[in-house]
């Protein structure tokens, strides 16, 4: 164990934990593992079942579906929370454009750790309704 | 042993150094040298052993040793049983620790552990320049150039085995005054006293444990709940040989577990004050004789991080790729515990054994080829198979196959399945290289866990560059050699091996 204070201010600037106090904030950073990627790395495999619920801490990763570059996800920003929710294998490829810092949270844990954080689970919902009018937009 | 005067490798330059002679050290250097690859192995400890030479506090491994299991001690299916062993090519060297353990514990002892490490080092041979300290490194062209105690040394590969043993202590205030882990003192005097420790590891654990008897209060912090290897099915969590003072905690027995965050602490008198507040914002202040900061350790990587190893985590350990390369500086490698740097896929959040000697053993092997392999040119031989003995020599290795027990969805049995050159065993391969490189038609097999039941196998299809995952049923007895297992193994290479489109 240990205060990872690094982590705790880099997590306190992003919206998901808008609403967090600073012991809650380094209740958080205990939570979660921290990972790294090299450039190039895959951090999610299409197809490939057990991934997790990662938030970018520093870094720029590329969303690839079928080998196709879709987007970019920069510090903040989060992704494998729908294989994590729906219990499913991931619809793309997460690939490290740059080194990558994460944190990250295993599939198991994301629904105990959502209802113990309601705030966190409101500013999550926020953020799928945004990729929904993104995709949505794109659709029409 | 080289006598006093002789020591080898004196300073100069080398195809290969490796730094350290704990069971990562002394591993990679019997695997290297069993592949011909010349290297000089440097150690700043006067004998083999590393960590081990001090280490546990208590004197005990957390890691078992079975001495009936059913598996002749020469067998290399008896890895599975035996954590503390490293490996040997030779029936006479395998299993060095059942033979020198006293038969009261299956945890070896910290001195016998001490001494299975020397006599491996002995047996076989293993050369190692004691008492030379790693001191600084620079690069010169393509060379990295060691400044040691004893002078200079070069190598284009270097592989650092130095462990995960320095103490750290978060920056909380007044934390940097109070002893570490590491400072504990003999466990008398801690008779009749309000012991307060910071941290709810299993160095945290193991120290409450030891004090047991002694300790007038025994009080246990950090921000997050306790997690139980016996729940989570892994080696994540305190070990169940230290869970006594979570059950005194639940009994109410004197012994106290917080999860909370620990403000400060301050000096009062000959004691201390310990200022705690928890994630719903109560604060708690708890007086104690001792505060201990079992707050674990970081990698002694010296000046690497200035030469553009990137390191990650609170252990700062180095980024690494699936072959345990700095992910950022290539050329420097690792062994030993530090390969926990090297995550894996951590499927269903569950990290490899890297962090102990049973997991960490086969990464040195694994390391050692791929070293002979791309740097020294010198090529592993590799066994061909024919298609009949395929399926049950698959599942052999999945019901038997230590590293895939050891190192779950971390490390995989590969096997090209080219239709043109023949049916090839790769050898033990990290599962992340299989699924992330590429190549021809190919099936790696696994062991996994998903941190609920009994592990499984999973077989890894590669059929005309596209990979697909297949996880096999649970066993009650862990037998995946029946019936029902080949025939599903059967039909998941039958498409591969008749050149029939991939079904996934």
């Amino acid at each position: 164990m240990a205060v990872r204070d690094d982590v705790v201010n880099a997590i306190a600037a992003f919206s998901l934990f808008a609403d967090l106090t600073g012991p809650q904030l380094e209740e958080v950073a205990h939570l979660f593992d921290e990972s790294f990627f090299g450039q190039g790395e895959r951090i999610l495999r299409q197809g490939v079942s057990g991934s997790g619920f990662y938030i970018i801490l520093e870094g720029t990763a590329g969303i690839r579906v079928d080998n196709v570059d879709r987007s970019t996800l920069k510090a903040g920003d989060y992704f494998g929370e729908i294989s994590c929710l729906l219990g499913e294998v991931p619809v793309a490829d997460i690939v490290a454009e740059t080194p990558l810092r994460c944190l990250v949270l295993p599939a198991t844990q994301l629904e105990g750790f959502l209802t113990a954080h309601p705030r966190i689970m409101y500013r999550l919902l926020q953020g799928e309704a945004r990729k929904l009018k993104n995709t949505t937009k794109w659709l029409s | 042993m080289a006598e006093l005067g002789q020591k080898p490798f004196p300073p100069g330059r080398y195809r290969l150094i490796v730094v350290g002679s704990g069971p990562g050290g002394l591993q990679v250097s019997y695997s290297l040298s069993r592949l011909g690859v010349d290297h000089a192995v440097l150690s700043d400890d006067p004998a083999p052993g590393g960590m081990f030479r001090r280490w546990p506090v208590f004197q005990r491994m957390l890691s078992w040793t079975k001495p009936f299991a059913g598996v002749d001690h020469g067998e290399r299916a008896y890895e599975r049983y035996d954590w503390n062993s490293l490996l040997s090519d030779d029936q006479e060297n395998r299993a060095v620790m059942p033979a020198l353990m006293d038969g009261t514990s299956y945890f070896p002892s910290r001195p016998e552990m001490q001494k299975g490490l020397e006599t491996f080092a002995q047996r076989t041979g293993i050369r190692v320049r004691h008492g030379c300290r790693w001191e600084s490194t620079r690069r010169e062209g393509e060379d990295f150039v060691l400044t040691t105690s004893d002078g200079e040394y070069r190598s284009r590969v270097v592989v650092f085995a130095v462990g995960v043993a320095q103490p750290y202590r978060p920056p909380i205030p007044g934390l940097a005054a109070v002893p570490h882990y590491g400072d504990f003192r003999p466990v008398e005097t801690y008779k009749d006293r309000r012991v307060f420790i910071v941290g709810k590891q299993n160095s945290g654990f193991e120290i409450a444990t030891g004090l047991l008897p002694f300790a007038r209060q025994l009080v246990l912090a950090s921000p997050s709940p306790t997690k139980l290897s016996v729940l989570t099915h892994t080696l994540v969590g305190v070990r169940a040989r230290y869970v006594q003072p979570y059950e005194d905690a639940a009994l109410a027995g004197g012994v106290v577990i917080l999860d909370t965050t620990i403000e400060e602490v301050m000096k009062d008198g000959a004691g201390y004050r310990v200022r705690t507040r928890n994630a719903a914002g109560r604060e708690l202040t708890v007086a104690a004789d001792d505060v201990i900061a079992a707050t674990g350790f970081v990698t002694p990587l010296r000046d690497l991080p200035a030469l553009g190893v990137a390191t990650f985590g609170q252990s700062r350990l180095p980024a690494q790729t699936p072959f345990w390369e700095s992910a950022t500086v290539p050329g420097i490698f690792f062994a030993g515990t530090i390969t926990q740097g090297a995550a894996g896929l951590k499927k269903h959040g569950i990290p490899s054994n890297s962090g102990a000697v049973q997991g960490y053993r086969y990464n040195a092997r694994v390391l050692a080829r791929h070293l002979a392999e791309t740097k020294f040119d010198v090529l592993a031989t590799r066994e061909r198979m024919d298609a009949e003995t395929l399926v049950p020599y698959l599942l052999e290795q999945v019901s038997h196959g230590p590293e895939l027990w050891h190192q779950r969805a971390y490390l995989a049995r590969v096997i090209d399945l080219d239709r043109d050159a023949g049916i090839t065993n790769e050898g033990i391969v990290p599962l992340q290289a299989f699924l992330d490189s590429g190549g021809g038609d190919a099936v790696a097999a696994t062991l996994e866990s998903n941190g609920q039941g009994n592990p499984y196998p999973v077989v890894y299809v590669r059929n005309a560059g596209s990979i697909a995952e297949h996880p096999m049923p649970p066993h009650e007895l862990l037998d995946f050699t029946g019936a029902e297992y080949r025939e599903q193994l059967r039909g998941l290479l039958e498409p591969v091996l008749s050149g029939a489109a991939s079904p996934a």
